[in-house]
């Protein structure tokens, strides 16, 4: 077993031993779950190591396990790789699954299936970032989709039904989109093949027409996911009504799948689509930076709050893949994408501290947190700062390279009008901070809550120390992926 | 025409004697024990479709016996009767194995004559399977049904079950009815019921420019709504639900697996056996491709639509097997390579998932008494593992990778993509694609309904569900199919490939 499919079967195993367990055994099911996460957590990480001193310099495809015949009446083949944009989100996704699986130990309702769903999510997010083949791919996109409708459904807040069906039958619509694209790919390559290295030299060679149809297919599916404005309306339900942890996953890896697969896929594959629709991509993405920062001022509850920021900061990825031809936009997007992971991830962990102590969300209800919880509300503080770009951190690296990049190869109107994205995104994580932790504390009603614990501490202390690294000194990550990005950049631009 | 005398090779029949035979024993073992036979007959009616499953496999795979014809033209043994044979085994026996919860109350007298019939019934579809001539496809589609008339009217008590019987009869005469003025036209044209003689005998005056087109065009709406009625495509849907509903779960089950693959087969035969030589616009003036594909998207349509609105998880269970037949009807109308063998592995895994997800149904009626989907609240709670496996069920129905129901959409609609991309006459199957495509995502949210229902509600309606062995035997079965066959679908493909394509069949 290769590294990269050991980061798809263990926490497949750990399911499995978990499964085994009695339910009443709560602390073991706890800690195989999350030893079950920590090696592919170690593996991720020593992947990105052994990529940075061994691969990054070239940025191809590493660790490549395959292609072996799986289904060789349908051309399926058993293909693994990773490179320079698979790696970081690889790393990632292997820590948030370990902190959001700390962080579930709060969870006291039906432990076991809860802890065996997470698992399984574990393995498909893994595996839809390792995967190379698309029918393998298709697989790992969907097997995905049946935990968290679970997760949400079961351990979720009081609209969770709806939140979960919502969330479920708006991604599979967009995945049937997919489905057909890859059908038509699959056809119309000689030999027929799935096999996405070498659809993606051949996607370019289909008719305008074919080419059109694939690139708005895949795009659909995977603007679902990120969400793009106007396909996000599932994701406020889903964030709010989520357990915490869940959300994590959710903002933290699963909204990069969908940028993932443009970059991965629809994007080098379908050069002439992707010219003529750039300026449309960028336009949906400006619109979903000022319309998600627009909404995050009005909510009362600070779950939503952060929720719709998700929006807004998913729209910078669509503003700087809107501008593909520069390679510092693009660059700039893949950084927002692992900086919005950990940021995004920490402000929901964070959100559910307070919850679970206070048993509410709403920002109306609180103030003054800070005299009586300074620890806590300094953390807040911290990743408030993050959020809203304060340079130093890593959410100002990544806003300065995709607006720099995107200034010269989209219109620049659209770069102007997204920029305020940035004041706004000021207001609303300002406005909050100032009504949650400043002013006066109602000794009365908050009297007894109690300061961040030691478990939650060890949740948020590595993503602050991630933001922090990335925000002050950047080059590793750049270094990181340069290589793969400009191959890609010149595939776009074929 | 000479007509020398048919060389009647009986070997080749040796599973369909056999069960037969079986069958017979069935009948006289509760004679023998004075209709005291308990468990016992269920049991050896349980062994029946096993040991005739084995026997076909060991003929099949022994070399002797394999393929062939037997009885001129009548009976003819190739690889799509080999595969539909398995289908109809194993539905049998998926049948057989969950009716034994009827045993302690609801089927106190007569148990032989309800296994046997399921037996009998099989034996039709095994005919049916190995027919390529009209009169033996009739009268294995009409052993078929026959027995299923009675099985549905089982409890003579309960007005629904009567009213399922009297219903499905009606609705199974007219069909037949259909089906067979169709079938006296088409030997009217061709003075041959060999369909592959009928095939040459039709393009020879085709050829010479005699006029078939009315005739044919007349007989081919006929046969496709006798069809129709068969596998329940809308407007012929009507009768579904209620027998779904009325019938003995086993039986529904039965009904929408067996009898459904015995109308697939009887369509193949006739159909792309015996028409696709005239897919030419000029020979048949209404493309029966586009009837057909007309057909199955109102399938999808309604069935997957109207099943959003059932509280009765077997009328649900009719609507959705009514938009299963839909799917599958995607696939037959695609007409290329891959139609016949993706047409039969949708129905291999069609029946692991709808056999399996039946049988939960009747375990719960069995426990419960109710079919309402609102006696699921609370399932996980109480009987964690029957819950798991039913959602592993419903998630294969609609279509969720990697179970075997995705592979089995995902090869229909390649099937459909090929052909449309292929020649500009088949570009409707786009649309159909996409209205398969779209409908699914529908049908998602009622068999998720299900599993809300299961997981999503605390308090739980229903005390521990007890298992007996022939029902975990049955799940287990249903469980390692959806499972197994959805990773590893890569033998039951190769076998499905040998399937001749349509240009092909009944060449050899």
């Amino acid at each position: 077993m290769g590294p990269l499919s050991s980061l798809v079967y263990f926490p497949l195993i750990g399911m499995v031993i978990v499964m085994c367990l009695p339910k009443e055994a709560k602390v073991a099911i706890r800690w195989t779950s999350v030893g079950a996460s920590i090696i592919p957590l170690v593996v991720s990480f020593a992947l990105t190591i052994d990529y940075f001193f061994g691969h990054a310099a070239t940025g191809l495809m590493a660790y490549v396990e395959g292609p072996y015949d799986w289904i060789p009446s349908l051309n399926v083949q058993y293909y693994l790789g990773a490179d320079g944009i698979s790696i970081p989100l690889l790393a990632l996704t292997g820590l948030l699954s370990t902190l959001s699986l700390l962080a579930s130990f709060n969870i006291e309702n039906r432990v076991k299936e809860y802890f065996a769903f997470f698992l399984l999510l574990e393995a498909g997010m893994m595996g839809v970032f390792v995967a190379l083949d698309f029918f393998l791919f298709y697989i790992f996109w969907e097997v995905m989709l049946v935990p968290m409708y679970f997760l949400i459904g079961v351990w979720g807040g009081p609209r969770k039904e709806y939140a979960a069906i919502k969330f479920f039958l708006y991604t599979l619509f967009g995945s049937i989109f997919m489905l057909v694209a890859i059908l038509i790919l699959y056809f119309t390559s000689t030999p027929h093949t799935l096999n996405m290295m070498t659809l993606i030299q051949s996607g370019s060679r289909l008719p305008y027409m074919l080419q059109m149809i694939c690139f708005i297919f895949f795009f659909i599916a995977f603007a679902i996911k990120v969400p793009v404005w106007p396909f996000h309306t599932w994701l406020p339900d889903a964030h709010v009504e989520a357990p915490t942890a869940v959300s994590v996953i959710l903002a933290g890896v699963l909204l990069k799948m969908g940028t993932y697969g443009m970059l991965r896929v629809s994007w080098p594959m379908f050069p002439a689509a992707l010219k003529d629709m750039a300026f449309w991509i960028a336009l949906l993405g400006a619109i979903g930076i000022i319309y998600g920062a627009l909404v995050s001022m009005a909510q009362k509850d600070l779950k939503k709050l952060v929720a719709y920021s998700s929006v807004s900061h998913m729209g910078y990825c669509m503003l700087a893949l809107g501008a593909f031809s520069s390679a510092q936009a693009i660059t700039g997007c893949m950084f927002q994408m692992v900086s919005h992971g950990l940021i995004t991830g920490a402000l929901f962990l964070l959100v559910g501290v307070l919850y679970e102590r206070a048993h509410t969300r709403e920002i109306a209800a609180f103030g003054g947190l800070g005299s009586k919880l300074p620890v806590y509300s300094s953390i807040m503080f911290f990743f408030a700062m993050a959020s809203l770009g304060l340079p130093g951190l890593s959410g100002f690296v990544s806003e300065v390279m995709i607006f720099l990049g995107s200034f010269g190869a989209v219109n620049q109107v659209l770069v102007g009008i997204s920029v305020l994205g940035v004041v706004l995104g000021a207001a609303y994580i300002l406005r909050m901070v100032q009504r949650v932790f400043l002013g006066d504390f109602d000794l009365a009603k908050w009297g007894k809550l109690t300061e961040i614990n030691t478990l939650e501490l060890v949740t948020v202390t590595p993503l602050m120390v991630l933001t922090l690294w990335i925000g002050v000194y950047p080059k590793p990550l750049v270094d990181l992926m340069s290589a793969t990005l400009n191959k890609l950049i010149t595939l776009m631009q074929r | 025409m000479t007509t020398a005398a048919p060389i009647i090779d009986l070997n080749l029949m040796i599973p369909e004697i056999f069960l037969f035979l079986w069958a017979c024993l069935v009948f006289t073992y509760d004679l023998v024990t004075k209709r005291k036979s308990g468990n016992a007959v269920a049991w050896l009616a349980l062994a029946g479709p096993v040991l005739t499953g084995i026997l076909t496999v060991v003929m099949f795979s022994a070399g002797f016996y394999g393929y062939g014809k037997a009885a001129g033209a009548m009976f003819e043994v190739d690889p799509m009767a080999v595969f539909f044979k398995i289908i109809f085994l194993g539905a049998a026996f998926f049948a057989i194995g969950s009716s034994f919860g009827l045993l302690k109350n609801r089927i106190v007298n007569h148990r032989g004559e309800f296994f046997g019939l399921i037996l009998l019934s099989t034996v039709g579809m095994l005919f049916l399977a190995a027919s390529r001539e009209m009169i033996s496809l009739y009268v294995g589609l009409e052993l078929t049904t026959i027995p299923l008339f009675v099985l549905a009217a089982f409890f003579k008590d309960d007005r629904l079950s009567v009213e399922a019987g009297i219903k499905y009869l009606i609705i199974g005469a007219l069909s037949s009815a259909l089906l067979l003025y169709g079938m006296s036209f088409l030997y009217g044209l061709g003075g041959t019921t060999d369909i592959w003689q009928w095939k040459l005998e039709v393009a020879r005056i085709a050829g010479k420019g005699e006029g078939v087109g009315v005739i044919l065009t007349l007989s081919v709406i006929t046969i496709l709504a006798g069809l129709g009625f068969k596998l329940a495509l809308p407007p012929f849907h009507q009768w579904a639900p209620d027998v779904y509903q009325g019938a003995p779960t086993p039986v529904a089950a039965f009904l929408s697996v067996g009898s459904k693959a015995a109308g697939l087969v009887a369509f193949a035969k006739l159909m792309i056996g015996g028409m696709v030589a005239f897919w030419d616009p000029v020979m048949i003036p209404n493309d029966w491709g586009i009837l057909t594909a007309i057909l199955a998207a109102s399938a999808m349509i309604v069935g997957n639509v109207v099943a959003v609105r059932q509280s009765n998880i077997k009328r649900m269970m009719a609507y959705s097997s009514i938009a299963q037949a839909g799917y599958i009807m995607v696939g037959m109308v695609a007409l290329n390579d891959f139609c016949l063998s993706s047409v039969a592995f949708y129905m291999f895994a069609y029946m692991f998932a709808n056999m399996g997800a039946f049988a939960v149904i009747a375990l719960i009626e069995d426990a419960t008494g109710s079919c309402e989907i609102s006696t699921y609240a609370g399932l996980s709670r109480t009987s964690p593992a029957l819950a798991v496996t039913m959602t592993v069920f419903l998630l294969s129905l609609t279509g969720i990778p990697p179970l075997a129901g995705f592979m089995a959409k995902y090869y229909v609609f390649a099937a459909a993509i090929q052909s449309a991309g292929a020649s500009p006459t088949f570009g409707f199957l786009y649309w159909l694609v996409g209205v398969g495509l779209v409908t699914s995502v529908v049908a998602l949210y009622y068999y998720a309904n299900i599993i809300k229902q299961m997981y999503f509600h605390d308090r739980p309606s229903t005390s521990p569900i007890t298992f007996d062995a022939p029902m975990v035997m049955v799940l287990a079965v249903a469980l390692c199919g959806v499972v197994v066959f959805g990773l590893f679908p890569e033998p039951v493909l190769q076998f499905a490939r040998q399937i001749p394509p349509p240009y092909e069949l009944f060449q050899h």
